[in-house]
C-alpha cells in the first residue's frame, strides 16, 4: 500500500512536470495558495501594489511607497510597503490552521483553530500605523547595512482581529511572565528548516494593550498573503518587525524574548549615544519599543511648480509611536521660521493624524517645505538626521519637498 | 541436423520476438496506467492546449551577458571579482540587496561574518579577498555630510 502511494506520487511527481502541472491540478489546491513559487517575474502583480511603488529587493521581498502615495487617510494595500525577512510562505492551509500559545510562563499550552478565535473571543478594528525600524536608512552617513528604505515604509490600515491580551489570558499567563516572542511559518532565506528568520515580540505591557491585535483582516478584507495572511500579531507605534506575520505559535517568556532578529544589533539602539561610525558592543545595545515622532508631507508630490501668487495647498500625516502629536508645523525657509498648522486627533490611540495648511509664498523661486511633528512629550522631529546607530534606525528627521514658485 | 538447429532457432529467435512485443505492450499499458493516475480527465489532450510552459534556452554566453559595463542578470558592475560575487553572495539574497549598500572594507568583511554566523554563509576561502576587494572598489560609502541636497526631483506644473 505504502509502495503503491509513493509509486504514484513519483509518478505525478514525475509526469507533472511534463505535463503543466498548474492547469491539471489547479482545481485541486487550497484557497490561498499562490502555486507561483512567488518567483513571478512582477511583483507589483504578483501582490497586487502600484506601479510607483519602489523595489528594493526582490529576494527577500522589499518594497516600500513614496510620500505621495500615502495621501489617503487610511492606506489602502496597493500603497502599503513590504518588508520580508525570509520567503513568503507557500501553500497556506487556513482549515487546519492553528494557532499554539505556550512558553514558561504560560499555565497551560493552549492550541486554538483560526475559527474558535474568530467565534470565541470578541472582535476589535483599529487604525494603526506600522513603521519600519529601518524607514529612513538610506540618508545615515556612514551607511549602514541592510535594505536602503527612504521615506516610504510606513503605513496606517484599519486591521479587525481580536485582542492578544483576550487569549493570552484564556491560557493563563503566570506572574514571571516578562515577554511574548512570536513564531510563524515563513522559511529562511537559505532553506534551512531549522532556522527561523525571525521571530520577535514586546514586553507584558504591550502585549496585553487593547490595540495589540491578532488580525484576521486589513482594510476589511483577508489580509494580503505578503502582509501575515491568514493570521497577524498587530502592534501598533511599534517597529513594524513586532506584528508578526504568519502567525503560527505565541510563546509567554519568562525572559525577554531571544529570537533571531531579537539579539546582536537588530532592532537595537546604542543604550547611550555614539559618535558616527562606532562600534558598538552587544551589551551595550538596547531594544527599540516605541517609534519616535514623524510626519510626512503626502500633497503635493515633490517637484511641484506653480504660479507667482497662488497659494498652495499640503496636506499629510504625522504619528509618534505610542504618544500622540500634540503640535504641527512646517517652514519654507530650511527651518529658520515655523508655521503651526492643525492637525486632527488620531481616529484611536497609535493611528496616525492628518494635518493640512495652505502656504504663501513671498517671491519667485526654490523652496522646500519641511514638517515637524511635536509629541505629547515636547519632543520634535530634528532638522538634521538624528543620532547614528550601527544599523541605521529610527530616522525621523524632518520631510523635505521641494516646490518651484515660477 | 541442419534443418533441426535452424528450425530450434527459428523458433527461439520468434520467442524472443513475442517475449519483445509483450514487454512493449506491458510498457505501454504501464505508462498509460500510471498517466491515468495523474490525469484522470486526459485533460491535457483536450480542447485548447493547455498553456504550454515555453522554456527558452539560453546559451552560456547570454546568461552572463555584460552591457554597458554591468552584468545584466544581476546588475552588478562588471569589475575583477564579478563572477567570484556572483556565485557566492546572491544564492540566498538578491544582487540588490549587495548594490544598495555602501561600506568600506572592514564593514564588507563584518557582513559576511555576520551571515556566515548566522545565516548559513559558507566558508568563502580564498574567494573572500577577491569578494571583498570587488565589494570595496565598486560599492564603496559615499561621504553624503549629515543631509544632503534633495535629488532626483521631476518638476511638473502642479494644476489644482
Amino acid at each position: 500500500m505504502e509502495r503503491r502511494k509513493f509509486i504514484g506520487r513519483a509518478a505525478l511527481a514525475a509526469l507533472s512536470a511534463s505535463l503543466g502541472t498548474e492547469i491539471v491540478f489547479g482545481r485541486n489546491l487550497p484557497k490561498g495558495y499562490v502555486p507561483l513559487a512567488l518567483q513571478h517575474p512582477d511583483p507589483y502583480k504578483l501582490f497586487d501594489k502600484d506601479k510607483e511603488m519602489v523595489l528594493l529587493n526582490d529576494k527577500p521581498w522589499n518594497m516600500e511607497a513614496q510620500a505621495h502615495l500615502l495621501d489617503d487617510k487610511v492606506t489602502p494595500n496597493k500603497y502599503i510597503f513590504i518588508r520580508n525577512n525570509g520567503l513568503v510562505p507557500e501553500g497556506i492551509d487556513v482549515n487546519n490552521w492553528t494557532l499554539t500559545i505556550d512558553g514558561e510562563s504560560v499555565h497551560k499550552e493552549k492550541t486554538y483553530t483560526l475559527a474558535e478565535l474568530k467565534s470565541k473571543f470578541k472582535q476589535y478594528s483599529y487604525q494603526l500605523t506600522l513603521e519600519c525600524g529601518g524607514n529612513g536608512r538610506a540618508e545615515f552617513n556612514p551607511p549602514t547595512k541592510g535594505n536602503q528604505w527612504t521615506i516610504g515604509a510606513v503605513y496606517c490600515a484599519e486591521w479587525t482581529g481580536i485582542r492578544l491580551r483576550d487569549v493570552l489570558e484564556d491560557a493563563g499567563i503566570k506572574k514571571d511572565a516578562v515577554y511574548i516572542g512570536y513564531h510563524a511559518i515563513d522559511q529562511h532565506l537559505s532553506r534551512d528548516p531549522e532556522k527561523e528568520p525571525i521571530s520577535r515580540g514586546a514586553p507584558m505591557a504591550k502585549a496585553l494593550q487593547d490595540e495589540t491585535l491578532l488580525a484576521f483582516k486589513m482594510n476589511g478584507e483577508d489580509i494580503p498573503l505578503v502582509h501575515g495572511y491568514p493570521l497577524r500579531l498587530v502592534a501598533g507605534g511599534w517597529p513594524a518587525s513586532v506584528s508578526g506575520k504568519w502567525l503560527q505559535r505565541i510563546s509567554i517568556r519568562n525572559k525577554v524574548h531571544d529570537g533571531p532578529k531579537m539579539t546582536g544589533d537588530s532592532y537595537k539602539l546604542p543604550c547611550n549615544p555614539v559618535a558616527p561610525g562606532v562600534e558598538v558592543n552587544e551589551k551595550d545595545m538596547c531594544i527599540i519599543e516605541s517609534m519616535p515622532v514623524k510626519s510626512l508631507i503626502t500633497h503635493p508630490k515633490t517637484g511641484a511648480m506653480i504660479l507667482n501668487g497662488k497659494k498652495l495647498d499640503i496636506r499629510g500625516h504625522a504619528w509618534a509611536g505610542e504618544l500622540e502629536v500634540a503640535k504641527m508645523e512646517y517652514s519654507i525657509d530650511f527651518g529658520a521660521t515655523w508655521q503651526a498648522c492643525p492637525i486632527e486627533k488620531p481616529a484611536n490611540r497609535l493611528a496616525w493624524q492628518h494635518f493640512s495648511a495652505r502656504v504663501d509664498f513671498p517671491k519667485k523661486g526654490y523652496y522646500e517645505i519641511w514638517s515637524r511633528a511635536t509629541d505629547a512629550q515636547g519632543t520634535s522631529q530634528p532638522m538634521l538626521i538624528p543620532g547614528w546607530n550601527p544599523k541605521g534606525y529610527l530616522n525621523n528627521a524632518c520631510q523635505r519637498i521641494a516646490i518651484k514658485v515660477t | 541436423m541442419e534443418n533441426k538447429s535452424t528450425k530450434f532457432r527459428g523458433s527461439v529467435r520468434g520467442t524472443y520476438r513475442l517475449k519483445f512485443i509483450l514487454w512493449c505492450f506491458i510498457g505501454v499499458i504501464t505508462f498509460m496506467g500510471i498517466y491515468l493516475m495523474a490525469d484522470p480527465t486526459l485533460s491535457a489532450f483536450k480542447g485548447q492546449a493547455p498553456a504550454e510552459t515555453i522554456v527558452s534556452i539560453t546559451d552560456e554566453d547570454d546568461y552572463d551577458k555584460i552591457e554597458n559595463g554591468i552584468h545584466v542578470r544581476t546588475g552588478f558592475i562588471d569589475a575583477p571579482g564579478l563572477m567570484e560575487t556572483v556565485n557566492n553572495c546572491t544564492n540566498c539574497h538578491s544582487s540588490k540587496l549587495v548594490i544598495q549598500n555602501r561600506m568600506n572594507k572592514e564593514g564588507w568583511i563584518a557582513t559576511i561574518k555576520w551571515m556566515q554566523e548566522t545565516q548559513n554563509l559558507w566558508d568563502l576561502g580564498k574567494n573572500e579577498a577577491i569578494i571583498v576587494d570587488y565589494l570595496v572598489a565598486n560599492y564603496p560609502p559615499k561621504e553624503m555630510g549629515r543631509r544632503g541636497n534633495l535629488e532626483g526631483i521631476e518638476w511638473y506644473l502642479l494644476k489644482e
